[in-house]
């Protein structure tokens, strides 16, 4: 019967019949408006991945940035694979991310539960403690000044710890778990279950999709990490990608723009940059798509109800 | 070290004590006369559940809020082997931080600019979220409307490095748009170094990063708003913009009112890394916010006492804002950011 109704009524059905039907200008800006935001976002993305897959003949044909790909050329991948800085800085990047992530949400989800139980001892000032930083953002200057003096610059522990809690993070994951019905944790302790095993047991199986976008939050951030490997990372052989891209990117580019009105031969470079920064891209446009879907569903149910 | 700080902390938390400002009084434990010893052995799962992330704030959040203190100090960081030698070895100098700050040319420029960029913002990013919202909510086809929220919502996830890489690429004197009024004939635009339109350019940079992963927040709410409202509204006979105006708008109003509280709060942080990464191209005159005032005026020169006093008077400012942006949400009858217990 369902299914019958659903085939026979369309999309256009969903429309009340109270409302009006679109009206055909309306219909046209709507339909040029979402595709020029669309585009905009997905046109950069594909210039700067058909120029990294360009041969240096392309590039100097089209004077720069390659629009319409002419044959892949995948020389570029293969200078920064064959090894120097751009191929340590993923490695360190991964590294951070992986340990990161797994550090952060280890912390935030035994953090999130243990804050979920009302009327626990001292509920309400951990609760006050762990949103006060919300308000509160640790100051950079004494912020820098901490980390250093606990010997963790020029380490990726610099880069790890301090982000390892996000308040906001600890809100959504402590909604979501307050959205188990207490019936089923409840029965659990009755039936003797450890609050630990219970957390293992029962929420965590329960909880995937939080876990899931909270864990992509925090892979995100700690593969984005910029500025903290600008305050405590010196050696250059312990960058984090986002950091050698922008060496590579942004402070060169002064002396870029003016050798290309020289005319001076930059194509080949100009194709390793952009080789560069799709790999930097890369890992968050694959694993994003698989968790965009999990976004209504465990985060707006966590942050609604925190 | 957390874990003696965290057994530290029930003991001081009284069952009977007063909540805390900033929570909205939660359901009363039933029994509310167990004795401590009880209470602890019942829940010290939870509170050691608890320790690892209290420990990591108390160092690096609560130790950094308390290490403002250095604002009051002629701060050397060649005193002792290490920042805390350092620390307890400086000379204490009262408000005479602050007393050169406040004298200090390029820490009101710094100031102005950071204020200009926010009321910019507010003006030309903080409605768009909340158009492209309606926007989409309207969309029929649900299938149409996930896929464009894919790939809106996608620019959030890049960092601030690749979104200015991208721009650069797209409009600098080497990208896409040079290239194409060169080819044009045309002299290209000089759009990244160009300070007179840099404040227009950290703001499209803003909104093409954060345009789509705004619109979550409106359309969670627009999705709660009551469909017969709608219903009801247009056998009154009101059309689609009276529909938008009385019912759409209204819904979404209290989520506004929360948003532009936070965005107050946050008036004196523009988006750090944004302004960093392009201040030298651009120039001090107009790239310099509060934040990258600090930054090259603490760490990178070694001058931290300064920096700490610039940071504490912007946080300070940042905390009133807040507050006082929540107070006056209270008195138009919304929630805010939380209400009164």
């Amino acid at each position: 019967m369902t299914t019958l109704i659903r085939r026979t009524s369309g999309n256009r059905s969903r429309r009340p019949v109270w409302q009006e039907p679109p009206t055909p200008l309306g219909q046209g800006l709507k339909a040029v408006a979402f595709t020029v935001l669309v585009a905009g976002v997905l046109f950069p993305l594909w210039v700067i991945l058909v120029t990294s897959l360009s041969s240096r003949e392309t590039i100097a044909r089209a004077g720069g940035m390659v629009v319409v790909p002419r044959g892949v050329d995948t020389s570029a991948y293969e200078t920064i694979f064959a090894g120097g800085a751009v191929t340590r800085a993923l490695w360190i990047s991964t590294l951070v991310t992986v340990i990161g992530t797994a550090i952060a949400l280890t912390v935030t989800v035994l953090a999130a539960y243990g804050l979920s139980r009302p009327g626990s001892l001292g509920h309400r000032w951990l609760l006050a403690y762990f949103l006060i930083p919300f308000l509160v953002y640790p100051p950079l200057v004494p912020r820098y000044l901490v980390v250093t003096g606990l010997g963790l610059k020029d380490t990726i522990w610099a880069l790890v710890l301090p982000p390892a809690i996000s308040v906001f993070n600890l809100v959504v994951v402590r909604g979501f778990f307050q959205g188990i019905p207490s019936e089923l944790l409840d029965s659990a302790r009755i039936d003797g279950a450890s609050d630990f095993r219970t957390l293992a047991r029962i929420v965590l199986p329960l909880s995937r999709a939080v876990i899931a976008v909270v864990g992509l939050f925090y892979a995100v951030s700690y593969w984005n990490v910029w500025f903290d490997a600008l305050l405590f990372i010196d050696r250059n052989d312990m960058y984090p990608i986002q950091r050698v891209l922008q060496s590579y990117l942004l402070a060169g580019q002064a002396p870029h723009t003016s050798g290309s009105s020289s005319g001076v031969t930059m194509p080949p470079t100009e194709a390793v940059k952009m080789a560069v920064v799709v790999l930097t891209v890369a890992p968050i446009v694959a694993v994003y798509p698989f968790i965009q879907r999990h976004f209504v569903k465990g985060v707006l149910i966590g942050a609604v109800k925190g | 070290m957390s874990e003696p700080a965290v057994l530290a902390g029930p003991e001081r938390a009284r069952p009977d004590a007063p909540a805390p400002p900033g929570r909205p009084p939660r359901r009363r434990p039933s029994r509310r006369r167990v004795p401590l010893r009880t209470r602890l052995r019942r829940d010290w799962q939870l509170l050691a559940m608890v320790a690892p992330g209290f420990g990591i704030l108390l160092v690096f959040s609560y130790l950094p809020i308390a290490g403002n203190i250095i604002a009051f100090q002629d701060y050397n960081p060649y005193l002792g082997d290490n920042p805390w030698q350092a620390f307890a070895h400086s000379d204490w100098i009262g408000f005479g931080q602050f007393q050169l700050l406040f004298d200090d040319p390029a820490f009101w420029d710094a100031f102005r600019n950071t204020l200009a960029i926010t009321a910019f913002q507010l003006v030309f990013f903080f409605p768009l979220p909340i158009l492209l919202a309606i926007g989409l909510h309207n969309l029929l086809s649900s299938r149409l409307r996930g896929l464009i929220q894919t790939v809106v919502y996608l620019p959030h996830f890049f960092s601030w490095v690749l979104v200015v890489t991208f721009f650069v690429a797209m409009l600098g004197g080497a990208g896409l748009l040079a290239q194409t009024m060169r080819e044009a004939g045309m002299q290209p635009w000089n759009v990244m170094t160009n300070p007179d339109t840099f404040i227009v350019l950290v703001t499209v940079e803003a909104v093409w990063k954060d345009v789509g992963w705004g619109t979550i927040v409106f359309l969670a709410a627009l999705s709660t708003i009551d469909q017969n409202l709608y219903e009801a509204a247009a056998a009154d006979g009101a059309g689609r913009w009276r529909r938008l105006w009385h019912i759409t708008l209204p819904g979404l109003r209290p989520v506004i009112v929360l948003l532009l509280i936070l965005r107050l709060g946050d008036a004196l942080s523009v988006g750090f890394e944004q302004f960093l990464l392009q201040r030298d191209a651009v120039g001090r005159q107009a790239a310099e916010v509060l934040d990258t005032f600090v930054y090259h005026f603490s760490i990178a020169t070694g001058n931290y006492g300064y920096g700490a006093a610039a940071g504490l008077f912007k946080a300070v400012i940042g905390l009133v804002l807040i507050l006082a942006a929540n107070r006056v949400a209270h008195m138009l009858g919304e929630r805010g950011i939380y209400s009164k217990s």
